[in-house]
């Protein structure tokens, strides 16, 4: 039996609902927000701002640093005791290598930029979830990078390709394998790949291709939210344009 | 392959974005090139100015600049000076004999002259590679702030706060007769009678709000207006008559004259704010 | 912000804010949602002008506590995030969000607002535990109250989950209709003393600059069940008269928030 139909109803390359917004955290120095299916993250980047201990600091250019943590009652299942675990210092790094590549911080030395994502829900995807609404904040932020970073979780099931698995389908009774993509939005090149599951190489580069198309609708969504963020900008366009032009 | 603008003038603008196709088109601030294609560095509003592509961002840390008059707090005494926060990641020295005129005995107590949590309206007199930053308060129009209230803005709205040549500080110095001091740094002193202090802390947040967008200088003069009704122009110069007589109404002591910033901004007049945010950039880079 | 520090007190002797408000208006708008997340039993959303915070409700079924063999319980923590300010470190929780999460608690389990009876399962063997976490989104001022609200409109919302008869292993996927037996709606209201006067709703700045506070938690026959005296002045006993009743006018002020929901 293969995995002809999804279990949500989904058509295999269809992303679950999302909503995007930016600027949601006004104490921050740039905020994001990014909702895939019942899966939602708060990101707030602080800085770039004096980095210590000093020994972390680098004299070349600034650093950034994830926080990313899972409110207690977001998971399925009982109370996730607060605090710093292994999973959640795991993939703050490995967001930190996903956002490092687009960002440039040379303007800043032996400073740090502080992305901290919280979630009060979660249903798979969450890291990806994370590294899309960190990458909106860090814009609002305006922290000069040189493309946005998107991000999805692939997956396979049961043979079928599949973007944006639920945690039904990663628990899916058959062989199953998820995969965590983010893509640098303009050259597609890859920042973030883990791969939990058993799949072919075959179907592997398969669904690294149809990660391409899956960011490419996250990414609409982050310009959107950041475009909605300055309402009325631009509606002077003509005038303006007549006078530079002058 | 021919060559095109892909956005529109004063379109806002993402990291990464495509200004342009094509060689004929330049990279400007804030955009580099790739291949083909000139892409914006950061969240911003796109500036076509011929064939040079540029973009103003819209929001960011303040990058400090020498000659910038900026309002800093004291965060530490040090042997011979304070540690002061400038709102960027870096904070800056104040060296005592960059803040005092008078004579200042060796071991002397700095907390009587500045004290921790101190505010003070500073030049920044030097700016290192690794952003070591020096400032100086002896110059006029500089000092240590001791009454009124203290705001931040967003650095990238200074210009605005500012208006051209002036205007707009200059338009809500004279509504609410407020002494009104705005550091590039978004930092902003207004002092004056408490009711006046807070109408133009409305104004300021007005103006933070509709920043992005034309028109702001008539709609704060009518909100000022619908409030304190009409002030003629006379009461206080402002900066758009006199732009080198800017004395506020708020600052009749002597010794300070206010603002040398809102001069600095008289003397290069703009077209509009986004220009005045392009020309200092283009100082920056001489 | 020490030329800000000088101003707020005053300020307050005229009766007036820094950010123009009367001394005793909470900031707008004041938003209660709930049922924000499916993966807690019970959820709300809570915004006080720019202060934001999410709470949540997990339960589980665990052994009743020797003393209470008929009883479940509750605990409440609050967490306020690095996201929440700048001001915010990782790690464990500081001496502000501890007190927050003792004076909340203390508020709704000395009114006896939930009937713990009714949590009770299977005598001496199990009882549902309620745990209420609240966390800071963004802190502009004023966390304690947004928390106190919050959490009682996250237990309001919460719903109990299904378990095996058998085994009583809950499942957290299913929804029942059975609401958590929440009896009464106490809310934690702190008044601060600034400048000889009193004000409600402090923003951060003037957070830093008063003279004491008073958290007052109340439920809707205005019944006392909690009090914290904090901030380094004494206060007399007319303060204290004066700042209940603003406390006990203020929480029946932020219930319609949360019953209007």
């Amino acid at each position: 039996m293969a995995y002809t139909k999804r279990l949500d109803g989904r058509k295999f390359d269809e992303l679950r609902p999302m909503v995007a917004k930016a600027g949601n955290i006004p104490n921050a120095d740039g905020s994001g927000y990014f909702k895939v299916g019942k899966t939602e993250a708060y990101a707030a980047v602080y800085g770039p701002r004096e980095l210590h201990p000093r020994f972390l600091q680098n004299p070349k250019t600034g650093i950034i640093r994830c926080h990313y943590n899972m409110m207690p009652f977001s998971g399925t299942g009982t109370r996730i005791r607060p605090g710093t675990k292994r999973r959640s210092q795991e993939i703050s790094m490995v967001m930190e290598l996903s956002l490092s590549p687009v960002v440039d911080l040379s303007q800043f030395p032996n400073s740090v930029v502080d992305v901290f994502v919280e979630f009060p829900s979660t249903d798979a995807g969450s890291r990806c979830a994370a590294i899309s609404a960190a990458c909106i904040a860090l814009a609002d932020a305006g922290i000069r990078m040189k493309d946005m970073v998107t991000s999805v979780a692939m997956g396979q099931v049961d043979g079928a390709i599949c973007a944006d698995l639920t945690y039904n389908e990663e628990a899916y009774d058959a062989i199953v394998s998820d995969i965590p993509v983010a893509m640098i939005n303009g050259s597609k090149e890859i920042t973030l790949l883990q791969m939990d599951g058993e799949i072919t190489k075959a179907d592997l580069i398969k669904s690294l291709e149809a990660a391409k198309d899956a960011c490419g609708k996250v990414h609409k969504l982050q310009q959107d939210a950041l475009e909605a963020r300055f309402p009325g900008a631009g509606t002077d366009k003509k005038v303006d344009a007549k006078e530079v032009s002058q | 392959m021919s060559s095109e603008i892909t956005v529109e003038h004063r379109a806002v603008v993402i990291p990464g974005q495509v200004l342009a196709q094509g060689m004929d088109y330049l990279p400007g601030e804030e955009t580099y090139r790739e291949g083909e294609q000139i892409r914006s560095k950061v969240l911003g509003l796109a500036n076509v100015n011929g064939r040079v592509m540029k973009v103003t961002p819209l929001s960011g840390p303040y990058i400090p600049k020498v000659d910038d008059v900026i309002i800093a707090q004291v965060s530490d005494i040090l042997m011979s000076g304070w540690r002061v926060q400038t709102g960027t990641p870096y904070s800056a020295m104040l060296n005592v004999r960059d803040a005092t005129q008078r004579f200042v005995r060796k071991g002397e107590d700095l907390s009587r002259i500045l004290e921790i949590g101190d505010y003070v309206v500073g030049k920044i007199t030097n700016v290192t590679s690794q952003n070591l930053i020096d400032i100086t308060m002896k110059e006029p129009g500089l000092f240590k702030i001791n009454s009124g209230r203290v705001i931040q803005v967003a650095p990238q709205k200074v210009p605005r706060m500012i208006g051209k040549r002036g205007s707009m500080i200059g338009l809500i110095k004279r509504y609410t007769g407020c002494k009104m001091v705005v550091g590039q740094n978004g930092t902003i002193l207004i002092d004056g009678n408490a009711e006046r202090e807070e109408l133009a802390q409305k104004a300021i947040r007005m103006i933070e709000e509709f920043a992005h967008q034309s028109g702001l200088t008539e709609r704060i003069e009518d909100f000022l207006k619908s409030v304190v009704g009409e002030v003629p122009e006379t009461a206080a110069p402002s900066g758009d008559r006199r732009p080198r007589d800017n004395r506020s109404r708020g600052s009749d002591d002597s010794s300070k004259p206010s603002k040398p910033f809102v001069q600095r901004n008289a003397d290069t007049p703009t077209e509009n704010t986004d220009k005045a945010v392009d020309e200092k950039g283009s100082e920056e880079k001489k | 912000m020490i030329v800000n520090n000088k101003a707020i007190p005053s300020l307050a002797k005229k009766d007036m804010r820094l950010d123009g408000r009367g001394m005793l208006e909470y900031r707008g708008p004041i938003s209660v949602e709930t049922g924000i997340t499916v993966t807690a039993e019970g959820s709300s959303r809570v915004q006080i002008g720019d202060t934001i915070v999410i709470a949540g409700v997990k339960m589980s079924l665990e052994k009743p506590y020797p003393d209470t063999p008929e009883e479940g319980g509750i605990m409440i923590n609050a967490e306020l995030t690095p996201m929440s300010s700048s001001q915010y470190e990782s790690g464990p929780p500081r001496m502000k969000a501890i007190e927050i999460s003792r004076v909340v608690d203390r508020t709704i389990r000395e009114a006896k607002a939930i009937d713990f009876k009714k949590l009770c399962v299977k005598k001496n063997e199990l009882a549902w535990f309620v745990s209420v976490d609240v966390v800071s989104i963004n802190d502009a001022g004023n966390v304690f109250d947004a928390a106190s609200l919050a959490v009682l409109a996250a237990l309001n919302n919460a719903s109990l989950r299904d378990f095996d008869p058998e085994t009583f292993a809950v499942d957290y996927k299913s929804t029942t209709k059975k609401k958590l037996p929440l009896t009464k709606a106490p809310i934690a209201v702190t008044v601060y003393k600034v400048g000889g006067k009193f004000l409600v709703d402090p923003t951060t700045e003037e957070e830093n600059s008063y003279e004491a506070r008073l958290t007052v938690g109340s439920d809707a026959k205005q019944i006392i069940s909690a009090l914290q005296k904090g901030g380094s002045e004494p206060i007399t006993i007319d303060d204290v008269s004066a700042m209940v009743d603003i406390a006990l006018e203020k929480a029946s002020f932020l219930r319609k928030a949360y019953q209007k929901k």
